[in-house]
């Protein structure tokens, strides 16, 4: 122990005498572990913010949306005779029916895109009949007033919530409150503003982004009775006139216990898959299951940004060796001294691979600190990205959306094992110039000149 | 009379591939303890092989080399490097330190190889100190040996040579690249070695400095040729 610490000085006292060469000599090492440690801190930002989407859909939820079935399945797709798919009412007596025992809410939702109005202010909104428990469901939080009760539902009152941006775009001086916005010609109270939320991104895949700020709520039933009239909801738009008929756009099942979130899930696609049969019109949406792909693909991000990381570590290591090589021939004559003092070959290898390691060592140290910094680079790569390189529409797209909402998260465990790799590094590239210096015939290494 | 090293018959050949080149071609000499021996020979006379072989630097192809009743051409690296580390002080023509270190820590280094590697303790340092002082280096300990002059540098070897008390001291030409008045200071000093009873084995060329040492050895192709000063 006393002797590995001598050694370790030595070596120190080595390297210190051409500071130049040692320091160039470590970059490698330096940026090789610095790249790891920021690779996986962006692929654990990547995977959190991931995550972080799944649960705000809720863990415990299980989906179930109305999809619009291709064009050449749809039945009765005239402009005269509505287009009729999706989620009814069936579906939903069966599935709160059969699952009874192990949901604890189902919660109905029909939204449609239509024109919000106030006097001269007007905005394409989406509106979305809903029930108290939508709140909850979403993790939306009320900034003044109060959402939906469950009293506006029975009494299908003539109430709306604002989301924040069309809270400000239809009023932009007066208070919202207590007036009234117009939908297809009829007038809603406005009884509550939400809180600002930012835009969810696409997850997975399968469920694309949504923004909540654009919203308007309404009591489900008070929806279904005045917009979506015998659930058919006219809509001319950009002159095209359609007409389609969709009973509830999702529905959303909150599971009772955690662990039936699987086996419910199953249970509702048998019930789907038995209701609608080849009709294809909805998607079971499971964020548990995504939450584990979610999993999946941090992993594969890992292991792929590790990788790529670990070459430049690799390139750093045979540069290191390549120095080495350079530095034996150089201390050869230094060599045979200390063979002709008594160093056995063993304390030259040892010598020399301990000064690798040292070298190596000391640039996973300071690759480690230059890590530690990854977040603070990846803020100024972020704002070059987002003033040079990404026009509006570009930052607006899920891409942008994702790639401007990721923070970096350092991976703890990544410290030590960049580190240790470093060291490991040192030894494997040690190995070689070490032996090399020991196998020097002493008598030849005190005439080298 | 007790013996340090006794060769018997010994040779030293080098393979270098096409020719075999037989430095040593039988030599046999017997060394007493407190012996001083200057070996003369031009050059190519096999006399650097020979102390090479007596330093335990190498091992004899053919024949007995016998230090201190073991048999040289026996024992591994590991042990020989214990020889060397324990029984054998260096003085070499260009002095070879390690430029890196201080006077000191030059010194020092023959403790580092210590077997069993025990630690270098304060009682070390102040024997380390003691003897730079006797060589008449005191003030200068944490010096360089580009900041020495020649013959300072060829005192610090004197010094680590002497760092682990060995029974015998090789000088490989120790006067060689000192002006003639530095050069007698080191016979002086090797000369009160040999009378603390030291054996001590040197390599030189000039008559002069060999004639200062108990006997003188000539060799010629690989084989004494005579002992006593031989001019020309």
């Amino acid at each position: 122990m006393y002797q590995l610490g001598r050694t370790i000085k030595l070596a120190m006292k080595s390297l210190l005498l051409h500071k130049l060469r040692s320091g160039l000599t470590m970059l490698g090492i330096v940026f090789g572990v610095f790249s790891v440690i920021a690779m996986l801190a962006i692929g654990e930002g990547a995977s959190s913010q991931a995550q972080e989407q799944v649960l705000k859909l809720g863990a415990t939820n299980i989906i179930v949306v109305s999809r619009k079935p291709a064009e050449d399945a749809a039945a009765g797709g005239s402009t005269f005779s509505p287009l009729r798919y999706g989620l009814t009412r069936e579906d939903y007596t069966a599935l709160s029916g059969t699952l009874e025992n192990y949901i604890s809410g189902v919660v109905p939702v029909r939204e449609v895109t239509l024109e919000a109005r106030y006097r001269d202010h007007a905005l394409n909104c989406r509106v979305v009949g809903c029930t108290p428990e939508y709140m909850e469901m979403n993790h939306l939080v009320v900034s003044r007033g109060r959402f939906l009760s469950e009293n506006d539902i029975r009494k299908l009152a003539n109430v709306a919530v604002l989301g924040a941006e069309t809270a400000l775009q239809l009023f932009p001086i007066e208070d919202p409150l207590e007036q009234t916005v117009q939908i297809k010609n009829r007038a809603y109270r406005v009884v509550g503003i939400m809180e600002e939320r930012t835009a969810s991104a696409a997850v997975g895949g399968s469920l694309s982004g949504q923004d909540f700020n654009k919203d308007i709520y309404l009591p489900l039933d008070t929806f279904q009775s005045r917009i979506n009239t015998s659930d058919v909801i006219a809509k001319f738009a950009s002159g095209n006139f359609s007409m389609e008929s969709v009973v509830y756009n999702q529905i959303t099942l909150k599971v009772h216990n955690a662990d039936d979130v699987i086996s419910t899930a199953e249970s509702v696609r048998e019930i789907m898959e038995i209701k609608h049969g080849r009709k294809n019109d909805y998607d079971v949406i499971v964020p548990l299951e995504l939450l584990k792909q979610a999993d999946q693909l941090r992993n594969i991000f890992n292991v792929v940004l590790g990788s790529i990381a670990g070459i430049s570590l690799l390139v750093g290591g045979i540069g290191i060796m390549n120095i080495m090589l350079a530095t034996v021939t150089e201390r050869t004559r230094e060599i045979g001294i200390r063979r002709a003092l008594g160093a056995r070959r063993i304390d030259i290898t040892q010598q020399f691979i301990i000064e690798t390691i040292v070298l190596s060592g000391t640039g996973g140290v300071i690759g480690m600190l230059l890590g530690l910094s990854t977040p603070i680079a990846f803020q100024g790569i972020k704002m070059v990205v987002r003033n040079y390189i990404l026009d509006t529409a570009g930052a607006s797209s899920e891409m942008g959306k994702m790639f401007l909402g990721m923070t970096p998260e350092i991976a703890f465990w990544s410290l030590p094992v960049a580190f240790g790799f470093s060291v490991f590094i040192g030894l494997v590239f040690g190995v070689y110039p070490a032996r090399a210096a020991a196998r020097l015939d002493p008598i030849e290494a005190l005439r080298h000149e | 009379m007790e013996l340090t090293a006794k060769l018997v018959d010994m040779h030293k050949y080098y393979d270098l591939g096409s020719v075999v080149v037989k430095a040593l071609r039988g030599v046999s000499l017997d060394i007493p303890s407190g012996d001083f021996i200057a070996i003369m020979g031009s050059s190519g006379s096999g006399k650097s092989t020979m102390l090479n072989l007596l330093g335990g630097l190498d091992r004899p192809t053919k024949g007995q080399y016998i230090l201190r009743g073991k048999d040289v051409a026996t024992l591994t690296d590991d042990e020989l490097s214990a020889i060397r580390n324990s029984l054998i002080g260096f003085i070499f023509q260009s002095f070879n330190l390690i430029p890196q270190y201080t006077v000191l820590e030059n010194i020092e280094v023959p403790l580092h190889y210590r077997p069993g590697y025990p630690a270098i303790s304060l009682k070390d340092r102040r024997w380390c100190e003691e003897l730079a002082d006797r060589v008449g280096l005191g003030d200068r300990m944490d010096h360089r040996p580009y900041q020495l002059s020649g013959g300072q540098q060829q005192r610090v070897a004197i010094a680590r040579a002497l760092v682990n008390d060995p029974a015998i001291i090789m000088a490989d030409e120790p006067t060689g690249n000192l002006d003639s008045k530095t050069g007698e200071e080191i016979m002086e000093t090797l000369k009160k070695l040999n009378l603390e009873g030291r054996t001590i084995i040197m390599v030189t060329h000039e008559d002069d400095v060999a004639a200062q040492a108990k006997r003188q050895i000539y060799m010629k192709d690989g084989l004494i040729a005579g002992e006593g000063i031989f001019k020309g």
